[in-house]
């Protein structure tokens, strides 16, 4: 607790992982406090401990899958001499130096700070919602579409991640029902067709999920339509919820500058937020490209200034 | 597999649950879950500490997918705790460890 690091990095995405590889190999033995377990994507990893295959990654010409990715990542950091707890940061304090971190009671010190906290997945926000996930509804099809062997099933969403969901639902699923807002998809080009082409998917144009059905486990959802306002009941046993994502900033309110919607403002081209010395990278400072690529890049541009950053300060 | 998880089978399943004369707490888990993995270290630890307490076995939902059946496991990591053969706690999905350890607290000594 007496100790004061160089820099504490808080989070395990691609972007925190990146700025522990670079922050370690210049001998600032950072610490990454790297979150805690949950079957959300606000987990160590981040959001690819939810994902199965990912194609776009650079140096990975036959895929590799999302979890192997990040287990590399956190090796990499590792050799390197970075340290890392798994708990979640609950409390922070950047009005002096050195910053303060807390893990509940737990202390650390550091002359500086990375943000590294990533976003997770908005719910639909309806009743039973909770208390049904786990029993139908679900975050993580990787992890629970196996059991929808043979089922009708839905995914809310229209972009990337939803049709990945879809896409990949379709291998135990008898049908996919995706279930779209408006009367177009969000995702990109290449998912769009993905979708179309696959005969088991069954896209739902402008429509809401407003209720939810079942006793011990969902046997259905109403769906409403966004023009119309009309209302129809469609029988699914499984809804996979991919509706976007929400910045992990809740413990920085009041401390960094953001905008409305939650996420870090940084200056211009680099990764300096308002308080000198604390550093924000990947989707928690990012809503346009959110790629781990870009996650990673910028998590390694944050390693970089924070390195000089340090260096003027001596 | 660490020293001191069972790991549980089809056909080893209901002998060790029925026959346990302490509390067995199942982790369903498979290969393909990341917050399997995350919670899997968790439980080795709960394991190496609390043996006399409380077993921990794990079971393959990809190859004892009937057993999951049983018990309408739809979500993974599930952990079912069952005492003289009957379920008396389900946990859906991956908690981190001091909710996991407050959630079993009334199968672990009070020191914990």
């Amino acid at each position: 607790m007496s100790q004061v690091r160089n820099t504490i990095i808080i989070g395990s995405g691609p972007a925190g992982l990146t700025a522990a590889i670079y922050t370690a190999r210049a001998s600032l033995s950072p610490l990454v406090i790297e979150g805690e377990p949950s079957s959300t994507s606000d987990q160590p990893g981040g959001q690819l401990m939810l994902t199965t295959e990912i194609e776009n990654f650079p140096g990975f010409p036959e895929g590799i899958m999302g979890p192997e990715l990040m287990q590399r990542f956190k090796e990499q950091a590792q050799r390197f001499g970075a340290d890392f707890i798994t708990e979640k940061v609950t409390k922070v304090d950047f009005s002096q130096r050195p910053f303060k971190v807390w893990v509940r009671d737990q202390e650390f010190q550091a002359n500086s700070v990375i943000v590294a906290t990533g976003a997770q997945s908005l719910m639909l926000d309806l009743p039973r919602e909770s208390e049904l996930i786990g029993h139908g509804v679900s975050t993580c099809a990787t992890c629970d579409g196996f059991f929808f062997r043979g089922h009708e099933i839905a995914v809310v969403g229209g972009g990337d991640s939803a049709i990945e969901e879809a896409v990949f639902l379709t291998k135990f699923a008898s049908k996919v029902h995706l279930i779209v807002r408006r009367d177009a998809l969000r995702a990109s080009r290449i998912m769009q067709q993905r979708a179309i082409d696959n005969e088991k998917i069954n896209i739902v144009w402008n429509s809401r999920v407003t209720e939810l059905h079942g006793d011990q486990s969902l046997s259905g959802v109403t769906l409403t339509d966004t023009v119309t306002g009309t209302t129809s009941q469609l029988a699914v046993t499984g809804l996979f919820i991919a509706i976007g994502h929400k910045p992990n900033t809740g413990i920085f309110t009041g401390v960094l500058e953001m905008e409305d919607s939650g996420y870090l403002l940084t200056r211009e081209g680099s990764t300096y937020t308002n308080v000198p010395g604390i550093f924000a990278c990947g989707d928690v400072q990012d809503h346009v490209y959110r790629q781990a690529i870009t996650a990673a890049g910028s998590g390694c541009s944050a390693a970089i200034d924070c390195e000089r950053w340090l260096e003027t300060q001596h | 597999m660490a020293d001191g998880i069972v790991t549980l089978t089809s056909s080893t399943f209901d002998e060790t649950i029925g026959g346990a004369s302490k509390p067995v707490l199942v982790d369903f888990w498979a290969e393909w879950c990341g917050p399997c993995k995350q919670i899997a270290p968790i439980l080795e630890d709960i394991a190496s500490t609390n043996s006399q307490n409380l077993t921990i076995a794990k079971l393959n939902v990809d190859d004892h997918g009937d057993i999951a059946g049983r018990f309408n496991v739809m979500s993974i990591p599930t952990l079912l705790v069952f005492q003289d053969g009957e379920v008396v706690k389900k946990l859906v999905g991956a908690l981190p460890k001091g909710r996991l350890l407050e959630e079993l607290s009334e199968f672990l000594p009070a020191s914990q």
